[in-house]
């Protein structure tokens, strides 16, 4: 738990470390849907766990986004995974114990977690 | 929407839909008045008069994919239920200011949530993106600016903090800050 300002200079300095140590993932970028529809299926805990997930893992250079309603309301909440050298793909009705295991599966090891996917686009 | 945390992040995805590149969020709780209001004011390009007269209605959107929008109008009806109100005031070109209005101890009153969750998403997801929170309880004040926290995270590598570092720092600092500010966990706000 962070509780001042002075204490997130220390939380920098340790992931100043951390930096040095990684490369070539610097171009995964990941969406959540956040639209009323994402919003209320559950978005924000899927987003927060991605976020969790990156951070345990000091995957800080992956970038997370988010985006509005792309028309798939009763699949969300939707993620998108873009991964260099991979076509992007789309994951539906994620819940926070799904976002963690596409951050293990898809975004480290990248291998697709076919059974959720909605779609795909290279 | 089972909080008006969420509802708040709704609103500021509005906001970044309109272009927004400054969005100040503001939570007041008024006991002697029995009152709780939201507020979320962007600097967007706004809405003309017949569209910001029009969008409660679950039938109006600017969206393409599809011919609903619920966001409003859930904030507005949930608002209502708890003898509360909507105002929509937005000028074109200039941005748009939400008023939502609850009866704070009305049994239909959404609970305020994880306010925690939705600043530390809505900062590491938007790092271009101006964003102060002002938290009051009766009196007290909690203040919490996008640019202060990336600030004292700043000069990483020269780059900006990555999302994961925000979002632990603005989750930490939300929960802490309204438990000193409010004496109410910020993750779960009644």
């Amino acid at each position: 738990m962070v509780k001042s300002l002075d204490e997130l200079a220390k939380i920098r300095d340790k992931a100043k470390e951390a930096l040095n140590l990684r490369a070539g993932e610097k171009e995964t970028k990941i969406i959540v849907g956040m639209g009323t529809c994402g919003i209320a299926a559950g978005a924000r805990e899927v987003m927060a766990a991605i976020l969790d997930e990156l951070g345990k893992r000091n995957l800080t250079e992956v970038t997370v986004t988010q985006t509005g309603c792309i028309g798939l309301c009763d699949k969300e909440p939707l993620v998108d995974v873009l991964r260099p050298g991979q076509p992007r793909v789309s994951y539906g009705r994620v819940d926070a114990e799904r976002a963690r295991r596409i951050v293990t599966q898809h975004v480290v090891n990248g291998q697709i977690v076919g059974e959720w996917v909605v779609g795909t686009q290279s | 929407m089972k909080e008006i945390a969420l509802h708040i992040m709704d609103l500021v995805q509005n906001s970044i839909a309109a272009g927004a590149t400054r969005v100040e969020v503001s939570v007041t709780r008024d006991s002697a008045a029995g009152r709780l209001t939201v507020e979320v004011a962007d600097d967007g390009r706004g809405m003309p008069p017949h569209l910001a007269d029009r969008a409660v209605d679950p039938f109006v959107t600017t969206r393409t994919t599809r011919r609903v929008g619920l966001g409003l109008p859930l904030l507005a009806e949930s608002a209502r239920q708890s003898g509360g109100s909507l105002v929509i005031d937005s000028v074109e070109g200039r941005g748009t200011r939400v008023t939502a209005t609850f009866g704070l101890t009305h049994i239909d009153r959404p609970p305020l949530g994880d306010m925690a969750s939705t600043l530390a998403c809505l900062l590491a997801a938007n790092p271009g993106l101006e964003v102060e929170y002002r938290h009051r309880c009766d009196g007290r004040e909690f203040v919490l600016t996008a640019s202060d926290v990336r600030q004292a995270l700043d000069d990483m590598d020269g780059g900006a903090p990555g999302g994961p570092l925000v979002f632990r720092s603005v989750h930490g600092l939300v929960s802490e800050g309204l438990l000193a500010a409010c004496g109410e966990d910020g993750s779960q706000l009644s």
